[in-house]
């Protein structure tokens, strides 16, 4: 056996398991691809299973260091696997609704999951890369997968070239790095920006580094490149919304971090000042436009915008200590985003989305359990204590204060306030207008269950806020 | 003799003509694609340049992945378009404006 090569096993299993099951996609007849969804279901926890029993505990590196194995990528992977566990869930119960189930769904999202643990675990810029490319061209297909559909061919079609736009510029940075330093691997970049570079050689890795920051901020969605997020939450079915809006966000957490602290933490001072800009329009156009937007999937999109600034603040920091809140945060977001699209899948039917805001009212007497859990999660959203929304912003803020960025943290809390508008103008919406009809909410027990417990979650994690945080200050040490 | 200089001007030249043709570009969505194509080479360019004049081969290996890459992505960007002209009987930049954006 070759030497390491257990360390890769998780994605080694989850690339047959995927191709099993596009191969099993295509013979299956079962009504409503029931199948391949089980298959694609039972894969996700054989993999979370084999994270468990292949992962060291220490930092290892495998295929001449273009793969590392740390805690890090450890607890992102299992993250990762069981937010797209949910994420299946939710969406097969709206295609099925819909009646629009196809089997390439699951296939695609499992390429796309093996894609984001290829990201949490890469250790050179071509495994970044690659790994980054897989979840895109994966995500792009998914969007357009429903034909029909006028919106989500023009959602597609604009994700493909911007992301595609955002790759050759990160690709571009990646060239120059490669040029400067000559060598792929990350440990290697550190090393020979550790070592101390002349004044030219600086101008260069300053010059590719910016092309990175641009790259990770148009994955990430922070403003200026943020024109793309908007248009393919609005325009995609919800199912793929959904999914967009959750698992890769880490998968982009992990890159941020790979690039930039595993590899560029010598440019700190360079990189730092990049991230306040990105940090402070993100937070300011998408709390102030979300706002105006009467669409619930695209308000939702300028809340992710938002947020994205807020856990840039983290990142801001250059401390351990401040990329484990970073850490946090994106997790809670995963939770509470996941949430919040599984309420709009609740309240759709067949033909029908509830995708507006006006969709929401009076659900306080419609389902009064489900209004609360939607109170919940807008509630934690806005970052309202005790809920686990809160302690995230309570984190970052925190380090940013610590490097001694007080002027940011007042302007992260000032925006904060301004967003909790939006967040709790469906909470009035809920509980103080009447409905419009008294429509029974019509869904499968299964749904119920799974859109309680989310709930709860953030109910129970807002109590004990520590254990989380240390999972994700020991990730990072 | 041609300098590293000199062929990293000319691929930053051919990545700056790809990056106006995307946002200058209001006709047509297969010039879009020619685009990402053409930025995609200019990098490759780099990549070769550099790994020629470091005498390191593992920029010409990270080309290959590129070219690979790229490949799979003009496919899903045509099939992406073809599904597109099927809803709208246009690829016109400019009509794809339901969307807000």
């Amino acid at each position: 056996m070759l030497p390491q090569i257990q360390l890769v096993i998780p994605e080694l299993v989850l690339l047959c398991l995927a191709s099993i099951a596009l191969v099993l996609d295509t013979y299956s007849t079962s009504k409503n691809k029931v199948l391949t969804f089980r298959f694609v279901q039972i894969s996700l926890l054989i993999v979370i299973a084999l994270i468990f029993v292949v992962s060291p505990d220490t930092q290892e590196y495998a295929f001449n260091n273009h793969f590392i194995s740390d805690p890090m990528s450890v607890v992102l992977k299992l993250v990762i696997c069981i937010i797209s566990l949910v994420v299946f869930f939710y969406s097969y119960e709206y295609l099925k609704e819909h009646e629009n189930v196809k089997g390439e769904y699951f296939v695609l999202g499992l390429f796309a999951v093996l894609g984001m643990m290829i990201m949490s675990s890469a250790a050179s810029l071509l495994t970044i890369y690659l790994g980054l490319e897989l979840l895109s061209l994966s995500l792009y297909s998914m969007i357009a997968m429903h034909k029909d559909s006028l919106t989500a061919s023009e959602a597609a079609m604009k994700y493909f070239v911007l992301g595609a736009l955002a790759s050759g510029m990160l690709l571009y940075g990646i060239s120059m790095l490669y040029g400067v330093t000559g060598v792929l691997d990350l440990q290697g970049i550190s090393s020979f920006a550790n070592a101390g570079v002349d004044a030219d050689m600086n101008i260069m890795l300053v010059f590719g580094l910016v092309f990175i920051v641009v790259g990770i901020a148009f994955k990430l969605g922070a403003v200026p490149f943020h024109m793309w997020v908007p248009d393919i939450y609005e325009g995609s079915p919800t199912a793929v919304t959904l999914f967009i809006s959750t698992a890769p966000k880490i998968a982009a957490f992990a890159m941020t971090i790979r690039l930039l602290s595993d590899g560029l933490q010598d440019l700190l001072s360079d990189w730092q000042g990049m991230l306040i800009i990105l940090s402070l329009l993100s937070m300011a156009v998408g709390n102030i436009i979300a706002i105006s937007q009467t669409n619930i999937k695209r308000m939702l999109a300028y809340s992710t915008i938002a947020h994205v600034g807020f856990f840039l603040l983290g990142i801001i920091s250059g401390t351990a200590s401040g990329y484990a809140g970073s850490m946090f945060y994106i997790i809670v977001y995963a939770i509470m985003s996941m949430g919040s699209f599984g309420m709009i899948i609740f309240l759709g039917k067949k033909g029908y989305e509830a995708d507006q805001l006006d969709d929401f009212k009076g659900l306080a007497k419609r389902s009064p359990w489900y209004a609360f859990i939607m109170l919940i999660l807008m509630f934690s959203m806005a970052g309202i204590p005790p809920l686990i929304g809160f302690w995230a912003k309570w984190f970052v803020i925190k380090e940013v204060v610590a490097m001694g960025y007080v002027w940011l943290a007042a302007v992260a809390v000032v925006f904060s306030v301004i967003g909790a508008f939006y967040y709790l103008r469906i909470i009035k919406l809920m509980y103080f207008d009447e409905p419009d009809e008294m429509l029974a909410i019509k869904a499968s027990r299964e749904l119920r269950l799974v859109l309680s417990v989310n709930g709860m979650v953030i109910l129970i994690l807002g109590f004990i806020p520590g254990a989380l945080m240390a999972l994700c200050l020991s990730a990072l040490s | 003799m041609i300098t590293l200089g000199q062929v990293l001007i000319l691929a930053a030249i051919l990545f700056c003509i790809s990056v106006a043709g995307i946002f200058i570009n209001r006709k047509n969505v297969i010039i879009l694609l020619m685009c990402i194509e053409l930025m995609l080479l200019s990098v490759n360019m780099n990549f070769i340049a550099f790994s020629h004049f470091l005498h390191d081969m593992a920029g010409q290996i990270f080309v290959f992945f590129i070219l690979t890459v790229a490949a799979a992505e003009s496919a899903i960007g045509l099939a992406i378009l073809v599904v597109l002209f099927r809803n709208r009987n246009t690829i016109n930049v400019e009509e794809l404006g339901t969307l807000k954006g």
